[in-house]
Formats: structure tokens, C-alpha cells, sequence
């Protein structure tokens, strides 16, 4: 019965710790820290880089419709 | 356009969207972090007056030896120079609204900005109304060139000779309100280089579907 108790007690323990010893879990932390300002250069890169491919594609259909021209 | 000169302005534009966001910038009271659009509201407007530059330079060579080309290259650096002025003036006033406290603040260069634009709009509505396309070249190229004089001084003298809330006129320091103005150059140059770029990455673009579209017209 004592030992059910210590059991118990020890998993009540670790569930109130859990929240504690979670901060100190070594996480991939970059995108979440200063302000989470990672995630809006990440966004914005994105954005970039998406439309500079839009370039790019509207590019190489102009240049497909030239070669058919010539 | 030389593909390097388009990955020049890619790899510049990630550098300034990535530095421009996470690099130290100065601690200034009431623009907090909002100093940071700098990096990106200017190099709108230098883009389009470099763009209408190069619009005015073609205006003149048109004027010169009319040869239809320049009247293309002219209108269509005129037409992504617009762009770029639109995109200034939306930006600008996105950060006006939270650092000056509302979008118009009938500050000088926000006025001068405006009336430039309508300027420039003239110029298209002017080419609009032209049925003979001599002549709407030949006029939209001398009505370019007065365009161009009178964006300069409403951009970058009258708001010198009155107070202004932009930095760098009416006694306002430029570059030099920020401690760090060294640093910000790094950034801010790139910026206008990249977004030059890209402007004429899109003028190349539109003036070969416009070529493609006369000779499909030619053979028709």
C-alpha cells in the first residue's frame, strides 16, 4: 500500500514538474524566440521568392513565344 | 537582360529582407521598429525615379531619331516607374498612419509624391487620346520630359525649402538622425540596387510581349 502511494506521489510529481522540465528541453526554439520575428522573415522570404519564380515563369513563356515567332 | 543581373537582384533582395528584418538598427522614440521600412518604402521611390529616368532618356532619343523602339522602352519605363510610385506611396502611408498619426498628413514630399504620380497619370491618358501613333509618341515624348522636370523639384527641393517630416528636408537630417547610419546604408543601398533590378527585369519583360503582340499584329 506505502509503495502504491510513492508510486502514485512520484507520477503526481513528474506531471506538476512536466510544464518545468519542458522549458528546459533542448527544442528547435530559433523560430519561436526574440519576438518570433524568424517566422515574419520567413514569410516574407517566401513571398519574395515566389514572386521573383512568377518572374522567372513569365519569363520563359515570353521567351517560348519569341522562338515560336522566329 | 543578362541572367546574372537577375540573380544579383535575387540574391541582394533575400540579403535585404533578411538583414533589413534582423539587423541592429537605432533605438529612435515613436519609430520603434518601424525604422526598419527604410529598407523598403524608400527603395520604391528611388526605383521609380531611376525608372523615369531612364523613361525621360528614351523620351530624348526618341525625340532625336524616331525609331518606334525608344517610344516602347520610354513608355514602358514610365508604366513600371508608376508602379513602383504606387507601391511607395501605399507603403508610406501604412507607416505614416502609425508613426505621424494618420495616412495624409499633408506633409510636403507626401503632396509633392502625389502630384508626380498624377503627372505621370497625365502622361498615359495623354498617349490614351491619340489614335496616330507617330504622334503619340512624339507628343508623349516631349510631355515625358516635362514630367520628368517637374518631378524633381516636387520631390526633392520643395520639401527642402519647407519644414517636412521626411527625414533629410526642411532641416531634417537624412541618414545622419540615426546613430547608426553606417550600418543602415548597408542595407538600404543594396535595397535600391535590387529593387532597380528587378524594375528592369519586368520593363524587359513587357517590352518583348509587346514587340511579340505588334509582329502577331503585322502577320494577321
Amino acid at each position: 500500500m506505502k509503495n502504491i502511494f510513492k508510486i502514485l506521489s512520484t507520477i503526481f510529481a513528474a506531471l506538476l514538474a512536466g510544464p518545468v522540465l519542458a522549458q528546459q528541453v533542448e527544442m528547435a526554439d530559433t523560430m519561436r524566440s526574440e519576438g518570433k520575428i524568424y517566422v515574419v522573415v520567413g514569410i516574407v522570404l517566401i513571398v519574395l521568392v515566389g514572386l521573383i519564380a512568377y518572374l522567372f515563369m513569365l519569363d520563359r513563356r515570353v521567351k517560348k513565344l519569341e522562338n515560336r515567332q522566329k | 537582360m543578362k541572367t546574372w543581373l537577375k540573380i544579383v537582384a535575387i540574391v541582394l533582395l533575400i540579403y535585404v529582407h533578411t538583414a533589413g528584418l534582423l539587423m541592429d538598427v537605432p533605438r529612435l522614440n515613436i519609430l520603434n521598429e518601424t525604422v526598419r521600412a527604410l529598407y523598403f518604402h524608400v527603395p520604391m521611390w528611388f526605383g521609380m525615379v531611376l525608372l523615369y529616368f531612364m523613361s525621360v532618356y528614351y523620351a530624348i532619343r526618341y525625340l532625336r531619331n524616331p525609331l518606334s523602339d525608344f517610344d516602347t522602352y520610354s513608355v514602358t519605363y514610365a508604366h513600371v516607374g508608376t508602379a513602383f510610385g504606387i507601391l511607395g506611396m501605399v507603403t508610406g502611408m501604412l507607416w505614416a498612419n502609425y508613426t505621424w498619426g494618420s495616412p495624409w498628413h499633408g506633409d510636403p514630399k507626401q503632396n509633392g509624391a502625389a502630384i508626380a504620380l498624377l503627372v505621370y497619370l497625365a502622361y498615359f491618358v495623354l498617349r490614351g487620346s491619340l489614335e496616330n501613333e507617330e504622334q503619340r509618341a512624339k507628343l508623349g515624348a516631349v510631355y515625358n520630359i516635362f514630367a520628368f522636370a517637374a518631378m524633381i523639384p516636387l520631390l526633392f527641393i520643395i520639401p527642402r525649402l519647407t519644414d517636412s517630416l521626411h527625414p533629410g528636408n526642411g532641416g531634417n537630417p537624412g541618414f545622419n538622425a540615426y546613430d547608426l547610419d553606417a550600418s543602415m546604408r548597408k542595407v538600404f543601398y543594396p535595397a535600391v540596387l535590387a529593387w532597380f533590378l528587378i524594375g528592369l527585369w519586368i520593363v524587359n519583360i513587357r517590352v518583348r510581349i509587346k514587340k511579340l503582340e505588334e509582329k502577331s499584329i503585322q502577320q494577321s
